[in-house]
């Protein structure tokens, strides 16, 4: 009832939790019982890391980890070390029983249980042993921690003498009730025990549950990137191989440069174009694709999209439609630029050009689709062009009050 | 350039074809003196050949092109780089402009372009692709810091509107007769912004407010 102990214990055991929760309060009365629920307690955070990590890896583990239904299943594995820690705390009592400790069930039975919980908390390794993708195999069971590995028989046969050295002094302090710091001794001697004995292991298993969660992390960030580029590059890749016009691969390819900057840059092609850099740029792509040239956009500041600026957009879209329909050219610079009080765009090919005053009444692009368009946005257009000489259209709009100060 | 004395040019980029393919390019007029793939190889080719100028690619792994500048820099001052790359981010770019190239140009420049690229840099002077103008632009862009050296923090106007220019695919030749002075001022702005962009610590500024998503 105070830290989910009991509950904890019980789920494990397959115990009601009344009955754990019963035999702790009866445990209490002789201290041992807060003993074992504050180790417990302490360890505890052990399963919540374990559990949080096993999150993603699907409900059926987490039912598996967790409910009483499943218990049984890892049940099994753990009757070696439960008859272990059994024949361990044996022992110990033996041994006290020579040197003179006359122990009642009042003592006995909350060693045994406090074996017990030690037993369940080591024996998780090996039921984790069965689940997916968490290699504990690769850690060993705590036993074999304990019997090879990386731990010095010193500090085995240290640890131990703590344990056993704290349970000594704890039985001491039951004889005293009234000395408490021995109570404290007792627990702090034993947890340093236990730390010594079971720390590699618990050090292992932590690093081993942070790794893989990690290595599944990179995982589906590779399969999000293979999918990425099977639907885009390889794609590409495959048109390019088909088509038979230089021109047309090199769009095909300029297109997925585009587009493969923007997905690395973290700039999604953007179909509404929310700021101008994106309509810019998609604005961009999308005339690389239908008029095969390459167009350089160069975008410098950035603001969100309104009226003003899809005018804007629009005006280049135009102007730089025109540089790929008629001056003949491989290449269209694009440069917009944010600035204090006004956005200014210039589209610019080196192209044939023409002579502004010749063009017929009827071809009314410039006319409408860039210099009406600006003026009713209170801004300007102005063409510059040149038979032979290249083409520049350059617009400027002034910039609404209250998006001023939000520039670049 | 008299014919005798070709610009020796070490290609150092981690794509084989693209390297065979600048290689190939560039054979008539320039002497390619290597062509390598890694950045300790590029550093040991550079120690060892001593180019006149390295094309270097931005993105490489440990380290890409700043890398390579960084281990030289000092001990070779008189090797010249260019940044030569295809889709980058305005930081990497302008990292390996700050760790001292003289220039940056996209994958997709033609031939001439990238040899006339090659001598102006051999030359001493810095190339400026339209591309990199507007990553100049933005980084100079934003409200100076109080406690900033404006010599070096602060774009002048005549610089500005030069930039401007090389962003909306002036050639230098035409920045120069667009705003009536000559080719050689307008080296002579550029070079400065060069060596702005590499002492100023503004770069760092706009990098943070990138980072912040403040820009």
């Amino acid at each position: 009832m105070i830290a989910g102990v009991a509950g904890g214990v019980a789920e494990h055991l397959g115990f009601d939790p009344l009955a754990i929760r019963v035999a702790f309060v009866g445990l209490a009365f002789t201290g041992f019982g807060i003993i074992v629920y504050l180790l417990l307690w302490a360890l505890a955070p052990l399963e919540e890391a374990l559990v949080a990590a096993e999150a993603g890896a699907g409900a059926g583990v987490r039912a598996a980890g967790s409910g009483p239904r499943a218990v049984p299943a890892f049940r099994r594995p753990e009757i070696r070390q439960v008859a272990g820690a059994g024949l361990l705390v044996a022992g110990v009592l033996v041994f006290l029983g020579y040197i003179g400790w006359s122990f009642e069930p009042a003592v006995f039975v909350p060693i045994l249980l406090a074996a017990l919980g030690f037993a369940v908390l080591w024996a998780r390794g090996s039921a984790e042993e069965g689940r997916p993708r968490l290699d504990l195999a690769a850690i060993g069971s705590p036993r074999q921690a304990l019997l090879k590995g990386n731990l010095s028989l010193g500090r085995l046969v240290f640890g131990a003498l703590l344990i056993f050295g704290g349970i000594a002094v704890f039985l001491a302090a039951t004889t005293d009730i009234g000395n408490a710091a021995n109570v404290i001794l007792a627990v702090i001697v034993t947890a340093g025990g236990i730390a010594l004995l079971a720390g590699p292991w618990l050090w292992r298993l932590a690093n081993e549950v942070i790794e893989e969660r990690g290595s599944r992390i990179r995982t589906q960030a590779r399969a999000e990137m293979a999918a990425h580029l099977h639907d885009s590059v390889l794609q590409t890749l495959a048109l390019i191989q088909r088509s038979k016009e230089p021109r047309e691969m090199a769009s095909l390819a300029r297109t997925q440069e585009r587009d493969l900057r923007a997905w690395l840059y973290g700039r999604a092609p953007s179909v509404h174009g929310a700021r101008l850099r994106d309509a810019i740029d998609s604005m961009a792509g999308k005339l690389e694709r239908d008029y095969q040239v390459k167009v350089e956009a160069v975008v410098v500041g950035d603001l969100e999209m309104d009226e003003d600026m899809r005018a804007l957009v629009a005006a280049t879209n135009e102007a730089a439609m025109n540089a790929a329909k008629h001056a003949g050219v491989e290449e269209v610079s694009v440069f917009v630029e944010v600035e204090d009080d006004r956005v200014t765009g210039y589209v610019r090919d080196a192209g044939t050009g023409f002579d502004p005053a010749a063009v017929p009444d009827d071809r009314r692009g410039i006319a409408d689709s860039i210099v009406a368009r600006m003026e009713r946005h209170g801004g300007t257009a102005d063409v510059r062009s040149r038979l032979g000489g290249g083409t520049e259209i350059r617009l400027s709009l002034p910039r609404q009050l209250a998006t001023r100060g939000a520039a670049t | 350039m008299t014919p005798a004395s070709k610009i020796r040019v070490l290609i150092v980029d981690d794509h084989e074809l693209f390297r065979s393919g600048v290689r190939s390019e560039l054979r008539d007029d320039l002497e390619i003196v290597g062509a390598v793939g890694t950045v300790p190889d590029a550093i040991a080719a550079v120690r060892s050949l001593k180019p006149d100028v390295v094309l270097l690619d931005v993105h490489m792994p440990a380290g890409g092109g700043s890398a390579v500048i960084d281990a030289v820099r000092t001990d070779l001052p008189a090797v010249r780089f260019l940044a030569l790359s295809v889709s980058d981010a305005a930081e990497d770019v302008i990292g390996v402009i700050r760790a001292g190239a003289r220039g940056y140009v996209t994958k997709s420049i033609s031939p001439e372009d990238l040899q006339a690229a090659v001598r102006r840099v051999h030359e001493g002077d810095a190339v400026f692709s339209p591309r990199l103008a507007g990553f100049v632009l933005d980084a100079f862009n934003t409200e100076p810091p109080v406690s900033v050296d404006p010599e070096v923090d602060l774009l002048s106007p005549r610089e500005r509107e030069v930039l401007r220019h090389i962003a909306r695919g002036y050639t230098y030749k035409e920045v120069a007769a667009e705003l009536g002075i000559s080719v050689k001022t307008v080296e002579t702005h550029v070079s400065t912004v060069l060596r702005k962009l590499q002492l100023s610590s503004r770069h760092e500024l706009s990098r943070w407010a990138a980072d912040h998503s403040l820009v």
